[in-house]
Formats: structure tokens, sequence, C-alpha cells
């Protein structure tokens, strides 16, 4: 306490010291002059009277001081000098302080902006109470090639009374129709097991959710909205508690609105935004029996409080061996069931973090490239300030004060770009983040917050610490006699800062060519999938979804069998044919819409093969989508062998199917699939027949060539979120509305949404490796100017402090050819061994990074040699300026003027 | 010669507490001049020395200044005793007497005393 008193007081004299100080001077002075008119009172002589009062009060100058040194904060104190001195340096020296401080603003800020991103989807905690409890289960069956299968309820049931877990709940993503306000509007919705908000850990603003403990089988008619729904679809009515709403034509009681921050957990943003929320048990009608291996919904799970993920994971282990060994018909062994406990946060970033981290690893090296250039820099300079250094030194100041000096100079260059850097980056962070592509996860956390600030300015001082105190303490490393004898003739660089500046411009080269190198990987990477063929033709072709409403009572349903629905379907086809610009139309399911779904989107159809897959077998997944004839042409896609669909087919013909040629490689191999009969929902007994095989095409991700697909008629068999397709010259601003007429004119429940062109989609399909591959191509090109910069300034210094060996070499008579060639030479020479260890640390990162890759070899010659020649030409580029200088050295001036 | 005794740390304070309380406001010079006649010249307190104890002392909240008007008309700060400063003066004067107290006792202690 004492303690802390005494250096309050301290820091108040800091503040005051001035003040005090003048006091004492004042005081001192009044002293001596009363004790002057004293003893000139006692008769002394006037000069006598005024030594003796000295005399007896002392030596008011150490006073003073030993005053000032027990009173205050002397390392403070020093600390401001030191910083009011760099000050004046910077200002003497503007234009090298605003390139040290550039080109850190640089370096921090863009460290600083992937920071921000990292941060939010990585670093950050999500928005749940304790959210390290949140577990997203997944159940594999990898003996049959399928990830990610969903769980049964009787799966459901195990895990709930597993003992491990405080809630287990089930979520089925998906649309609703939401009817009664002025347009039928389709809504993200969602299907969860009552207790899923009492897993999340989330109660509502207004009413309440669901009640944990309901054990209604079917859905309970009981509906929770979002906060944002609440105000636009109701006017933020505040008696909306038990009114209804009508969700794909059932009434639902709204018993719950959510508060305004909330966010649903999913991974992609429109899943995120859903809106409203409905329970049900899974287990009555609509939905299927209740049988162990008819799967469907996401399994997230709350571990009970403390249990770490590994062991409840081991506890899961066990149960799935004793549950393999119950129920052998459900589990076959060669299915290999197993289920997967994967921390929630982990599970909604997925593999955007591989991206994000080749991010921060190539902003991390311009970073670090910037540092560098500074320190080279700063190196140059203290050439400049030797005579400075050895007269300061000379006169007494102790070596650590002269490092404490040039060290506060350093990092407070290092910290005012860093506190720039961020400053550009929190003005312009909403025109950055335009660029940041819509599927990142966790978008809309992104935030330029204190703790960004916080990394950027310790980015920096660490930075600063690491780059500034190296320079400082070789500058103060001077031979005094030396230096002070030259008389400032220039040439006074000692061996060893020269070596250090050199091993530094070749670090740089080495870091640059690394990046340029992994830029380019990425760039071919991107182009080679840019210019992929995928298959199918996507120019002039719009999209447009809609949502056919399925009530939970099957017997209310307008649209509940093929023929019901083909009569919408046909109709909307012609209506939309005839619409302005239109060629042709065609129609398909969501899962037939090319790119534009995520994975849980994806129908996975078990293919049962007539004569080789048993009934109780684990058959495999085969990804399957529901077409009307015409989507092949429409799309472009080429049939090989056997037929495509016909206007005869129909919901009473007999069922039949269209595979793709993966699909034919991978379950008939060396055979012909046209006639033979699969069957494609386990629990129903009817055959249906392949009629036709058509040519790979990359409608699920443009980086596989051959996913096996299936396709089936649309006419046969009904889906529910439908896809319109129209290929023409169409207007885009109003082609959505003039397809809602059409839609709505058939029925006028129906919601129209999603218009997007297919090369839209495409576009955005690639957005998350556009948006890495334009970064760190950004990244390379910021840091081969960094290097070409600090190459430049390397020989340029070089060249001055050899001016006087080159005057001398030219008075005696040397080429200027000669010259030129000889300050070439050291910048080739410093590019050739940049190159080099370059070169062995590209073929580390390029093998990490081999998974972000496509359709380039990580160890690609013709990347790896065009690059080192670009990074030779920038070299030899930046040693020409400094060399031209060298060799048009006039030798009579420069010797002259010594 | 005969070396005059240093002020021991921490007296000259006391010194200045108790001046003050005798005499009442005071400026620098004067306290000095006080201590200087009581302690009868024994001491060599270096006047100069008086000055950032003052300061101390007003920082510490024992003593108040303000400027006046002295004897003979000069401008001159003006110390007085605070109310904390008296507690203060109250508490170490009989620290010290105690102190002083025991010490007499030990110099006037004769070996047939203990024993």
């Amino acid at each position: 306490m004492k303690f802390l008193r005494r250096f309050l007081i301290r820091v108040a004299n800091f503040a005051t010291r001035r003040r005090a100080d003048q006091r004492l001077r004042d005081e001192i002075a009044e002293h001596l002059a009363l004790q002057i008119e004293e003893n000139l009172r006692a008769g002394m002589a006037p000069a006598e009277a005024r030594r003796q009062a000295r005399l007896k009060l002392g030596a008011d100058e150490a006073i003073r001081e030993d005053h000032h040194a027990e009173q205050s904060l002397p390392f403070v104190e020093n600390l401001f000098q030191d910083l009011r001195f760099a000050v004046r340096m910077f200002l003497r020296s503007p234009g090298f302080s605003l390139i040290v401080i550039a080109t850190m603003a640089l370096g921090v800020g863009a460290t600083t902006a992937i920071y921000s991103v990292i941060d939010a989807t990585l670093l950050h905690p999500l928005p749940y109470p304790n959210p390290n409890e949140l577990v997203r289960i997944e159940d594999d069956l990898p003996g049959v090639g399928a990830q990610d299968v969903s769980v049964s309820v009787p799966e459901w049931k195990d895990l709930e009374n597993s003992g491990i877990f405080q809630y287990v709940a089930i979520d089925f993503f998906g649309s609703s129709n939401l009817t009664g306000s002025a347009q039928p509007t389709r809504i993200a919705a969602k299907v969860v097991t009552p207790n899923y908000f009492a897993m999340l850990g989330v109660g509502a603003q207004l009413g309440r959710t669901f009640d944990p403990g309901d054990n209604t089988p079917g859905f309970n008619l009981e509906a929770v909205i979002s906060d944002g729904l609440w105000k636009r679809a109701f006017g933020a009515d505040p008696r909306i508690l038990g009114k209804t709403v009508r969700m794909d034509n059932d009434v639902y009681q709204v018993v719950g609105v959510m508060p305004p921050g909330f966010r649903d957990q999913g991974k992609t943003s429109e899943e995120r935004n859903t809106e409203a929320w409905s329970a049900a048990g899974f287990a009555a009608v609509p939905f299927p029996p209740a049988l162990r291996n008819s799967r469907f919904g996401t399994a997230f799970a709350r571990l009970k409080p403390g249990l770490p993920v590994a062991s409840a994971q081991a506890h899961i282990d066990a149960l799935v061996a004793s549950l393999t060994k119950q129920y052998p018909a459900d589990y076959p062994a060669q299915a290999v069931w197993n289920i997967r406990l994967i921390p929630l946060a982990e599970s909604l970033v997925g593999n955007v973090r591989q991206s994000l981290i080749l991010l921060f690893g190539a902003v991390g090296l311009v970073l670090l490239i910037s540092c560098v250039n500074v320190a080279n820099l700063l190196l140059a300079r203290a050439s400049a300030r030797g005579r400075e250094m050895a007269v300061r030194q000379a006169l007494g100041a102790a070596r650590t004060r002269l490092i404490r000096q040039l060290f506060t100079e350093s990092l407070l260059l290092f910290v005012l770009g860093g506190i720039t850097g961020f400053a550009v980056l929190f003005c312009a962070r909403k025109f950055l983040l335009q660029f940041v592509p819509e599927s990142l996860p966790r978008l809309n956390e992104i935030s330029i917050s204190w703790g960004v600030l916080a990394f950027a300015i310790v980015v920096s001082i660490a930075a600063g610490t690491v780059f500034g105190l190296a320079p400082a303490w070789l500058m103060s490393r001077l031979d005094l006699n030396t230096t002070l004898r030259q008389e400032g003739r220039g040439s006074n660089g000692s061996q060893q800062r020269s070596r250090l500046r050199h091993a530094l411009v070749i670090g740089e080269l080495a870091l640059s060519l690394v990046l340029m190198i992994a830029a380019g990987l990425l760039l071919r990477s991107f182009w080679d999938l840019f210019k992929v063929q995928p298959g199918f033709n996507p120019s002039r072709v719009t999209a447009i979804e809609t949502w056919l409403p399925v009530p939970n009572d099957p017997k209310t349903d307008i649209y509940s069998t093929a023929t019901q629905e083909s009569v919408l379907l046909r109709e909307v086809l012609r209506r939309n044919r005839t619409l302005p610009g239109v060629e042709e139309t065609a129609v398909g399911d969501r899962a037939a819409l090319p790119l534009g779904h995520g994975k849980d989107d994806l129908n996975m159809s078990p293919l049962i093969r007539e004569g080789q897959d048993v009934q109780s077998s684990q058959p495999p997944l085969i990804d399957t989508s529901f077409v009307s004839p015409e989507y092949f042409r429409l799309l472009g896609m080429t049939l090989l062998r056997g037929r495509l669909f016909v206007d005869q087919d129909l919901e009473d013909t007999p069922s039949i199917a269209v595979i793709n040629q993966a699909a034919a490689r991978t379950y008939w191999p060396n055979q012909d699939p046209v006639g033979k009969r699969v069957r494609l929902r386990a629990e129903k007994p009817d055959w249906t027949t392949i009629v036709g095989v058509i040519a790979d095409a990359r409608t699920e991700s443009l980086a596989d060539a051959a996913i096996p697909q299936v396709y089936l008629d649309i006419y046969q068999r009904w889906a529910k979120d439908l896809a319109f397709f129209l290929r023409g010259q169409v207007d885009p601003a109003t082609i959505a509305a003039q397809v809602r007429t059409q839609i709505q004119a058939v029925d006028p429940n129906l919601p129209v949404f999603h218009a997007a062109t297919l090369d839209d989609v495409l576009s955005s399909s690639l957005s998350v490796r556009r948006f890495s591959m334009e970064m760190v191509a950004l990244f390379a090109a910021t840091a081969l100017l960094l290097a070409g910069l600090g190459i430049y300034g390397t020989i340029s210094f070089l060249v001055h402090e050899q001016s006087r060996e080159i005057a001398i070499r030219l008075a005696l008579g040397a080429q200027r050819r000669d010259i030129l060639k000889m300050v070439l030479r050291q910048g080739l020479t410093l590019a050739a061994a940049g190159a080099g260890v370059g070169l062995i640390g590209a073929l580390i990162v390029s093998h990490l990074m081999a998974s972000l890759l496509y359709g380039v070899s990580p160890y690609d010659l013709s990347t790896f040699a065009g690059v080192t020649a670009v990074l030779t030409a920038v070299a030899i580029a930046a040693s020409y300026v400094p060399a031209l200088r060298a060799m048009r050295l006039n030798p009579n001036t420069m010797l002259r003027s010594e | 010669m005969k070396e005059k005794p240093d002020v021991l740390q921490g007296t000259l304070a006391l010194m200045v507490l108790k001046t003050l309380d005798v005499l009442g406001p005071q400026h620098g010079y004067g306290i000095a001049r006080r201590i200087e006649q009581i302690s009868g010249d024994l001491l060599a307190v270096n006047q100069g020395s008086l000055y950032p104890l003052l300061l101390k002392l007003e920082h510490e909240g024992s003593i108040a200044s303000q400027w006046g008007a002295s004897e003979n008309n000069r401008r001159a700060r003006f110390y007085r005793l605070t109310e904390a400063g008296r507690k203060q003066l109250r508490a170490q004067t009989r620290d010290w007497e105690q102190t002083a107290a025991i010490i007499t006792r030990f110099f006037n202690v004769k070996a047939e005393d203990i024993l």
C-alpha cells in the first residue's frame, strides 16, 4: 500500500514536475535574498554576504536534482525524452519516416484484416452459453463410402439415454411457405425436437421456446419465430403470442419470439437466418415409421458439464459397438457404422479453416517482409548516423542508453505504422468486407473490435522489438576511433552490419518467392477450375425456386401424388415458355440445381441393385435428382447410351431412371447398365429400370469430375423443393417477378424466390477459392514490390558506400560497362541466394497446401521456373537504377569532394 | 575540529513540524533560522535541504502553504501546520519521547541495577 501510494505520488509529481521545480527555485532564491540581507545587516561586505549565504545553503543544483530523482520516475522521463528526440529525428527526415510507417502500416494492416476474419470465424466462441459443450453428431458409413448420413429416431433415443448428454436434439432445415400476409413468402424454417432451444441454451424474448419435456410424437403445432419475422410480417405485434400462423397450409400457434440478436447455428448463411421453428417428435405422421435405417435430420447435443469431447467419444464408440451387436440387420458389418462427435464451432467452419490458415500464413509472410524491409532501412540509416552515435559515445553516453534511444525510435516507428494500418483498416472496413465471399461462415460476425486493435498493437510491438532491437544493437557497436577518424567520409559500415543487411535482403527475396509460388499455384488451380468443361452449358440459364407446401396431414396435401403435381408443373412450364425471350424451360428439384446448393441439400438414396445387393445389407448411397424430360437438353447434357425421359413416362407407367457415366462405371463396371433394375427406396418394393446413361457433368462440384448420380422423372415421383429453369435472353431484373406472376396464376399460395443465373451460381461456387487466390496474389504482389524496394535500397547503399572505390577505378581507366556489370552482379548474387533459399521454402509450403490445389502438381515446374524468373527480373531491374548511377559517377567531382 | 552531528533522517521533519506548532505560520527562511537558533548552532543543517522537505511534507498533507508578505515586505511562502500535521506531530513526539526514554534508561543503567 505504502509503495503504491509513493508510486502514485511520484506519478503525480511527474505530471506537476515543472511546477515543483519552479517552486524550489523560487524558494531557494528567496532564502538566499533573506540570508544576504541579514548578512549585510550583520556588517559583511556585499560579496562576502553572498558567498556566506551560498555556503550556508549548500549546492542548490544538487538539492534540486536529488529532490527530482527521489520524487519522480526517471525511467518514464527518459522514455519521454527519447520519444521527443525520436519525433524530432522523424521530422528531420520525413521521407524515411513515411516510408517506414507506410511499410509497417501495410504489413500490420493486412495481417490485422485477415486476423479479424479469423477472429470471427475460428476464434470467437459461438453465441450460445457454454459453447464448448455443444457438439454436432455425425453418423458415417465408411464401408459404403457415405459420410454424415443423419440419424434415425431410435438412434436419437439411444443417444439421449446414453447418459453423457444434457440434451440431444435433431434439426431438419428446410423451407416453409408462409401464407396469410400480402405475398406468400418462402421462409427458412426448421423442424426441431422440442429440446432444441434448451440444448442451445437460448430463451425467447417474448413468450417461451418449446418445452424440452414435450413428447408429442408428431408436430405439436407450436411455432417460435425470429425477431426479424415478427417485425416484418407481424409489425412487432406485442400480442402475437397465441396467434396463429399458416406455414405450408398448417396452422401453428406462435408461442415465442426469439431475441433480436439470436441467430441459429448452421453451415450456410441461409440456415443461420432461420426465421421459424416448429417442434416435432419425428416419430409419427407425417414422418416415416421410426426405423433404425430411416435416417434424416442432423443431430446436435449438449454434453454434460465438464465432460471433454474425447471421453464422450469413447462412450459413444462403446455404445455403437453394442448397438451393432444388438441389431446386426440394421448395422451390417461391411457398412462400418460409427458416430463422430464434432465440436459445434469446428463443424460450422468446416473446410474454410484451411483457406483461412493459408491466408494467415501468406499475410504473415507479408508482415515479415515489411519488417525485414524496415530493419534494412534502419540499418542503412544507422550507417548514416554512425558519426552521431560515435560523438554521443565519446561524450560519455552509455551503450545501453544509446540502444534504448535507438530502440525507442524504431519501436515508435513500428507502433505508428501499426496504428496507421489499423486506422486505414478501420476506415475501409465496409469497403473491404465486400470482397469477402458471402459463403464464409459467420461472415456477419466479422468486426474490427478492441481485440483486433489489441492484436494490431501487440503485433507491431513484437515486430518492433524483434526488428528494431538488432539494428539498435549493431548501431551502438561502434569502433569510436575509426568512426570519428573517418570524418564522415561515408564508408563507415562495419563488416557485420553489411552482412546482416545482405542476409535481410536475401531473406526478403526468399519469402516473397515463397508467396509468389503459392499464389502462382493457386492461380493455376483457379484458372483450371474456371476453364474446366463443366459438362453442362450454364450460359443464359436462369433458375428460380419455389416450394410446394408439405402439410402435416397428408390428406390435405393437394400435391400428394406426382400426377397431381404434374398438372401444376406442366401448366407453369407452358406459361414460362410464353415469357419474352425464353427459349426453353424445364423443372427439377433443388438437388438438380447445378452447384447451387450446400451439402445438406444433397438428396442421397440407397442404391439397391437387382441381384447384387441383398435387402439386409447396407447399399451404397447415390446422389439423386428429380427432373423433367427437357432438363438434359436445356443444360446441354449429352446422352451416351439408351434414351432420356419422354412425355409418355407417367406415374402409372414403369418407373425409369437415367444415370451418369460415373454411376455406370462405379456400380456396373464392364457392363451395360441400360435395362438393369434398381430400387432407390428401401421401404418400397417397386423396381426402377435404368433407361439411359449421360456423360458426366460437374453439377455437384467443379473440382470433382465423377460423382455417381441418378436422375428420376419428376412426373413419376413428386418433389417439393422445385427449381424452374429458363434458357434464353431474359431480363434478370424482372424475370423473378414475371415467373412469380405465372406461378401464382396457377397457385396463388406458392412462394417464388432465389432467381439466379447459372453463370452467377457457377462463379459464386468458386467464391472462397477465388477469395483466397486473389488475396494470396495480392499479398504476393505486395511482397514482390517490397522485395524490389529492399534490393533497390541495398544496392543503392552499396553503390553509395563504394562510390569512392568506383571513382578511383574510373579514374584509373575502368570501363563504365564494367562498373555497371559489377553492380548488377552484386544484385544478381543477392537474388540468386534469395531464390535458392526461397525455392526450398516454397517446396515445403506447396507440399503443405497440396489439398487446396486443383489440377496442378504442388511441384509444378513451370510455376516454379516462371516465378523464379520474375523475381530475378525484378531484382535486376531494381539494381539497374543504382547501377546506372554508379556508372555515371563523375570521378572528378567525387574524389575532389573529399 | 569536532564535526557537528548530521541531522538524523526524519528528525528534521519533526523539527519543522514542532517549529510551526510553536511559532505558527512561518516562511522557509524563518523556519531555517529557528531551527538553527534552537539547536544552538550545534546542528549542521544544510539549509537548502529544507525546501525539498517542505515540498514533501506539503505533498503528504502535514503542512500547507500560501503566499504572504514577510516582515520586511518581501513576497514569501508561508507554511502552517494542518490538522493532519498536528496529529502526526503528536504521534511522532510520543514515539520520540518513548525512544528517548528507553535510550536514557539504557544509558543510566549501572551494572548493579541489572544483577
